[in-house]
């Protein structure tokens, strides 16, 4: 017993002041929001589509756009593209409401999820229980996920929490592509929460199938299936870029639009 | 090793010609022969060539590191299967049924193992596979009840179908039914390699990303004869062991979790973190993606940053021996891990085990020791074993070698070779070749096993992850125990579903 006190006085108070003070430091080569320097693309230059495992990349007129629902922030593109036109920049905000807002075009601005209507608002705003499924994910979204119930992190001091049942959720959290081995489960637990419910989608698979977009084994991510409310991109995304895009659905971070170049 | 056999070393490619075109009954004897002299079957499997299938088989002696290959092929849709004579390749032969739709006539227990659609196009073994549709062992008597669980589980977990056969809280039987995590993995790989292929080897287990995605790398390394630089073997090696390090902790700090000790999980919870946050500095990615290639690894580690990086593994290893260390004089943790969730040693050795799970049932069985490969090769790592195949000592390899993994990434953080960390890799693999590349990830021995076409693509590319060997370990290690000890005795092996599943 001493021994675990003593412990505990060493290991001291860990959780983080996010978001009323700065997040965390984001490792050296972290990958956020891309960014695209168009006027660096010189005539014709496919290299970047052609690196990009996932088609995330494709050409738009003059310039290129970006699909980040498709984007697994590997660093092909970067390190293929000889003049550095495409970088990833340290900008960690990546969740929005729809699809659409995940394609970018260079110059264009990103708009990040804005927050649930009013009704919504005052019934999930300091309450949110998610049912969280992993559909053919592979463990990396499902980890960083979870990591948020850690004592750093500490989701719950939002009133967020990951629930056992799906009759005690308001929402769903989809991870993976959706193998078609895993249709069945996944709309069943979806028909078991009651409604109004919410539905998020987290990481390239659920939200496009990422890597696995196409195989004939799976359903290209939640939105072939469920109306999705939150799209939060990644491969997987940090936690950091899961946890802004729950706050922001809840109403809690305000800024809405970034620079997306 | 017997004669009909192949003898190469780990990730050592051979002309596929020169691997023995035996018939069955050869074939068979060679896998037993060399079972009988403690090897192991590492990778079995079938593969289309023209209109006939070929079996394909990689044993590996772990005393002599060798890795024997031997192949036969049917002129049959069946043939006599191995398992009852060598119950370790019950599930390799149940994988091929189902992949080519050929019958191993004879197997106890055919049934679905991914309940995936052939590769092998027409030729269903199991038409209309419906996962959790099958046949389950079943207990009958007065008071006997089933309990099934999944695939969706109480926590943010990947999905499977767990049917217990009980008595009350006892259990007799558990079947485990897998297939839910499908996504079509090595159908896809075929006539690789594309520039996907990478990104399926960093997915195929995603808290496994260094571990496949070496063993890949070392599989095209071999099969284009490139010489990976000496800085690069090092980065791979602090990064399979940071990878070690993030995944033991949490396994520590969920163990503690499972039997409601919270100083242990709460810390080992916040400490993992800080290990993936020590990849994230080596690639920008908590998991490892986009570090490891062919040829090498894409980022390199700045001089200026090798010290913070060994002192932030000092400060994380120092909170996470303290936080474990607590485990073993908490006597409500030791009444719950002890006795608890026992595989015998015989058992183990019979289906096959790998990795910790192996290990803590005494057998002294691991690929960075037996098959060197990397770094490994001139640094080794002792092999740590436990005696009693239960919980707790599959709890405690794990602390003996996160203790081990830290000393090994502050010694190589200070020896950094000064060599480039990438060498260019031929856009062509050697055509009409074989090799089998073994690395030990943090569950145990990952085996991928490449066949080059003549137009050096591949026409077989095999993944087999610890998992596959070890779920069968968690069906054993329920039986006779409480139901209520199932949480603990299955983060207690913590198999990846994904990596079963492909």
């Amino acid at each position: 017993m001493l021994k675990a006190l003593l412990t505990r006085a060493r290991q001291g108070h860990r959780t983080m002041r996010y978001p009323a003070a700065a997040p965390p430091p984001l490792p050296a080569h972290f990958r956020g929001a891309p960014r695209i320097d168009p006027a660096r693309c010189p005539d014709g230059c496919q290299v970047c589509i052609d690196a990009c495992p996932t088609e995330a990349i494709s050409l738009a007129g003059d310039t290129i756009a970006l699909d980040l629902g498709r984007c697994i922030f590997c660093p092909e593109c970067e390190s293929a593209c000889p003049e550095g036109a495409i970088t990833f920049t340290d900008d960690y905000r990546l969740a929005t409401r729809t699809r659409a807002d995940l394609r970018l075009q260079a110059g264009e601005e990103r708009k990040l999820a804005d927050a649930l209507d009013a009704k919504l608002r005052s019934l999930f705003g300091r309450s949110l229980k998610l049912r969280v499924v992993s559909a053919g994910d592979c463990n990396g979204c499902a980890s960083d996920v979870n990591v948020l119930s850690t004592i750093g992190w500490d989701l719950g001091r939002f009133g967020i929490q990951y629930v056992a049942s799906p009759r005690h959720a308001d929402g769903i959290v989809i991870l993976g592509p959706i193998p078609e081995n895993m249709r069945l489960a996944v709309r069943k637990t979806y028909d078991a929460i009651p409604d109004p419910k919410l539905v998020i989608a987290i990481g390239a698979c659920a939200i496009s199938g990422g890597i696995y977009a196409g195989h004939p084994e799976q359903h290209n991510g939640a939105e072939t299936m469920l109306p999705v409310d939150l799209f939060i991109p990644g491969c997987p995304p940090h936690p950091l870029t899961i946890l802004d895009g729950f706050l922001r659905l809840l109403g809690r971070i305000e800024d809405r639009v970034v620079r997306a170049t | 090793m017997n004669g009909d056999l192949l003898i190469r070393r780990n990730a050592e490619p051979a002309p596929l010609a020169d691997v023995p075109l035996v018939p069955m009954t050869a074939f068979q004897s060679a896998i037993l022969d060399a079972v009988r002299d403690d090897c192991r079957v590492v990778s079995y499997f079938a593969r289309e060539v023209r209109d006939a299938i070929e079996l394909v088989s990689v044993v590996a002696d772990d005393a002599t590191s060798e890795l024997g290959f031997v192949r036969t092929r049917l002129s049959d849709s069946r043939f006599e299967a191995l398992t009852p004579q060598c119950p370790q390749v019950h599930l390799f032969e149940r994988e091929i049924a189902e992949q080519y739709g050929i019958e191993p006539v004879g197997h106890p227990w055919l049934k679905p193992v991914r309940f995936q659609r052939p590769l092998r196009a027409g030729r269903d073994f199991f038409p209309e596979p419906v996962p959790g549709v099958t046949d389950f062992f079943r207990v009958e008597g007065d008071e006997v009840h089933e309990v099934a669980v999944g695939p969706v589980h109480a926590g943010v977990i990947e999905p499977g179908h767990f049917r217990f056969q009980c008595h009350g809280e006892h259990v007799f039987h558990l079947e485990i039914a897998l297939g839910y995590q499908h996504r079509g993995i090595e159908r896809a790989l075929i006539g690789g390699p594309t520039a996907k292929t990478i990104h399926y080897m960093e997915t195929v287990a995603g808290d496994t990303t260094i571990g496949h995605a070496l063993a890949y790398a070392q599989a095209v390394e071999a099969l284009t004869a490139t010489k990976v630089p000496a800085r690069a073997h090092v980065l791979r090696g602090i990064a399979l062991e940071l990878e070690r390090l993030a995944n033991h902790t949490g396994d520590l700090g969920a163990l503690s979790g499972d039997v409601a000790y919270l100083p242990t999980a709460s810390y080992c919870g916040r400490t993992r973190g800080d290990y993936l946050n020590l990849t994230a500095e080596l690639c920008g990615s908590r998991f490892g993606r986009g570090f490891v290639r062919p040829g090498g690894v894409q980022f390199d580690l700045a001089a200026d940053r090798i010290e913070t990086l060994a002192e932030r593994t000092q400060d994380a290893t120092r909170d996470t021996v303290a936080a474990v260390a607590l485990l073993w004089t908490t006597p409500t943790v030791m009444e719950r891990f002890e006795n608890t969730g026992t595989v015998e040693a015989d058992a183990c050795e019979e289906i096959g085990m790998v990795g910790v799970a192996a290990r803590a049932c005494g057998r002294s069985i691991d690929v960075r020791h037996d098959f060197p490969f990397g770094i490994y090769r001139f640094v080794h790592i002792p092999v740590m074993t436990a005696h009693h195949g239960d919980v707790n000592s599959r709890a405690f390899v794990r602390w003996l070698e996160l203790q081990r993994s830290a000393s090994f990434v502050a010694a190589q953080l200070h020896t950094m070779p000064t060599t480039p960390i990438r060498a260019d890799v031929s856009a062509s693999l050697v055509p009409g070749s074989i090799v089998a590349s073994l690395t030990e990830g943090w569950r145990g021995e990952i085996c991928h096993v490449a066949i080059t076409d003549p137009h050096g693509r591949f026409a077989r590319y095999k993944i087999t992850d610890p998992s596959f060997h070890n779920w069968f370990g968690v069906a054993l290690a329920l039986r006779n125990g409480q139901i209520s000890d199932f949480p603990l005795c299955n983060k207690s092996f913590n198999l990846s579903y994904c990596g079963h599943d492909l």
